[in-house]
């Protein structure tokens, strides 16, 4: 279970997030939705530790275990992804080296055995195979030169070969077309499980008729300010997020 | 002419320092006042034969400066020559003084190697290089040398029109450590590739210098120089391409990459296109920088630690010019060389 207690976060001395308290019990997808500048994508940066978003006040913990005084490579071998808004071109590193070398990083970090090149091969393959990847793509620099919607089903490709169990998705939605959109959901729906919790972070209700979340909540101006069942997404798609900015500020 | 009087180390007179322009980033004077004494002869290794013995060939040795069979190799047809400089000496001096011609129409692959095993010695190879025309001659340098060597090494290049020449040193640096390569570039279909790579720890120093002259029409030149300094140490980078009067439809281009991964770590460098003639295309560029903070992020949000992501990127970066040796062998003998190293 995730808890945030009280979190705040500031970014350059500037404080973004304010006192965001939320609870994500195992299994379970919660959405947050709110209007731009919300702080949604500083609330998975802070949760996946990134230098610069400095939590200056509160606590996380997930399954128990002290979030904050964890660096990101700890983080990660504890089980938290964040699925990026824009993922990351990293030239001269193929995809597939990076994924293999993160994956047994994590196992090492886990005291686990590494995973064997066969082993991981045709882990890769089917995971490829489920996003309608083009296996061959996986041999370029990571992320380089792929589209939007490429670069989006590559981060749905390492979540299902890292296996975390803390899924943070940031805008997942954007860029992506109907189809795209639909695969990319089948493939995070896959991964749903009583073990993994999920947070999924987007501006748009779009991604929620394919991701169904059990609860959702609106965050504006670095708090979460209202919390209901899907249907609370529906109402903020029809009468938008007006009344809650008002509210917060 | 990259220095007027040429380096000879039994004459501190022709030691340059920074007060010479092409030596200002590389002051040979201040570690080397006096003509250091002779290194002594050293046995020749009878076990193993140098960072690229799997590629077979023909060795030419020089131990401690001394020549172990010829020191000039004429090359028709096809020939992969693995020219060994080994240095055994403790602060002492030699030189070398070494020739390979292409003749027309010949193919070689000269594979040098800078082998110091001794410690605080002074090298300085001087190496001439001719290409007659259609010849090929792809030359790759690897230097492995100790912290506390100077060593200085000078080639001059002539191509002649039609030829190929192509070259990629990769350096590890030294107290003092700097290769110079000067081409007498006779165009006229002639293709030349100059590149290198330094990756730099400790307090070491490397410099790479050239100077490529076109002097004449159609003449193609490309240059990719990538490098990287951790801790104190220093990376020099002095390429100047000259493109005479007459020498129109050249095309030269020029790339200088580094980063810097320390506090006081420093790069100098100084690209140089000095252009006489009309109908010419030359570019350069020059970056300095340092690795990219999201992409850091990024890998290690994957499980990578800062360390593992640091230097998973650094090699990414360094590798795009050990990719671009054509020779599929030597590429991967020096790519596996290179991540022995940085």
């Amino acid at each position: 279970m995730l808890k945030i207690n009280n979190l705040h976060v500031s970014v350059a001395d500037t404080p973004i997030l304010k006192g965001l308290t939320l609870d994500v019990p195992a299994g379970e997808v919660h959405a947050i939705m709110g209007p731009n500048g919300a702080g949604k994508s500083t609330l998975g940066y802070a949760l996946s530790g990134r230098p610069g978003y400095e939590a200056t006040e509160g606590a996380i913990t997930w399954r128990g275990e002290d979030l904050l005084d964890l660096d990101p490579a700890e983080r990660a071998a504890k089980g938290v992804f964040l699925s990026f808004q824009y993922p990351i071109e990293i030239p001269g590193v193929p995809a597939l080296t990076f994924v293999r070398t993160a994956l047994n990083a994590q196992k090492r970090a886990r005291g686990e055995e590494e995973v064997s090149a066969p082993e991981f091969l045709k882990a890769v393959k089917a995971a490829s195979k489920a996003l309608r990847m083009d296996f061959d793509m996986l041999k370029r620099p990571l992320n380089v030169g792929f589209s939007g919607g490429e670069k989006k089903r590559m981060e749905i490709l390492q979540m299902a070969l890292l296996e975390p169990s803390l899924l943070i998705l940031d805008e997942t939605d954007s860029g992506l077309d109907i189809d795209a959109l639909r695969i990319v959901a089948e493939g995070v729906n896959a991964l749903r499980g009583p073990e993994r919790s999920m947070l999924v972070i987007t501006h748009y209700q779009r991604l929620l008729d394919y991701i169904q979340p059990d609860k959702v909540h609106v965050l504006a101006a670095g708090r979460i300010v209202a919390s209901g069942g899907p249907e609370l997404a529906h109402q903020l798609e029809a009468e938008g997020y007006d009344r809650y900015v008002g509210e917060a500020a | 002419m990259i220095q007027t009087a040429s380096l000879d180390l039994r004459d501190p007179a022709t030691f340059p320092s920074r007060r010479v322009e092409a030596w200002k980033y590389s002051d040979l004077r201040k570690y080397l006042r006096e003509a250091p004494s002779p290194s002594p002869s050293a046995p020749v290794p009878v076990a193993g034969g140098g960072p690229f013995e799997a590629l077979g060939g023909e060795a030419m040795v020089f131990v401690n400066g001394r020549a172990v069979g010829a020191d000039t190799r004429m090359v028709c047809g096809e020939q992969t020559l693995r020219l060994r400089l080994i240095s055994k000496a403790s602060g002492t001096g030699h030189s070398v003084s070494a020739r390979v011609a292409a003749r027309a129409g010949a193919r070689v692959l000269l594979l040098e190697t800078h082998e110091g095993e001794g410690a605080a010695y002074v090298a300085h190879t001087r190496l001439d290089i001719d290409i007659a025309h259609d010849a090929e001659v792809t030359r790759i340098v690897l230097v492995d040398e100790p912290e506390d060597a100077l060593s200085v090494t000078q080639a001059r290049v002539k191509v002649e029109p039609g030829a190929r020449y192509r070259q990629t040193i990769v350096a590890t640096g030294a107290r003092l450590q700097r290769l110079e390569t000067e081409v007498a570039h006779h165009a006229r279909g002639a293709d030349v590739r100059l590149d290198g790579l330094y990756a730099l720890s400790g307090d070491r120093h490397a410099d790479l210098t050239s100077i490529v002259t076109h002097m004449a029409a159609d003449g193609q030149t490309s240059q990719l120089t990538k490098g990287v300094v951790r801790g104190t140490a220093r990376g020099v980078f002095q390429g100047k391409i000259v493109v005479e009067r007459g020498a129109d439809g050249t095309d030269a281009r020029m790339g200088h990459h580094a980063l810097i991964l320390s506090d006081r770590g420093e790069i100098d460098a100084k690209p140089e296109l000095i252009i006489y003639a009309d109908d010419v295309q030359c570019a350069h560029g020059n970056t300095v920088g340092t690795l990219d903070e999201s992409a850091l992020f990024y890998m290690q949000q994957r499980g990578l630690s800062a360390e593992e992501a640091r230097a998973l990127l650094t090699r990414a970066f360094l590798v795009e010019v050990v990719d671009r040796i054509e020779h599929e062998g030597a590429r991967e003998e020096v790519r596996a060389w290179l991540m022995a190293r940085s």
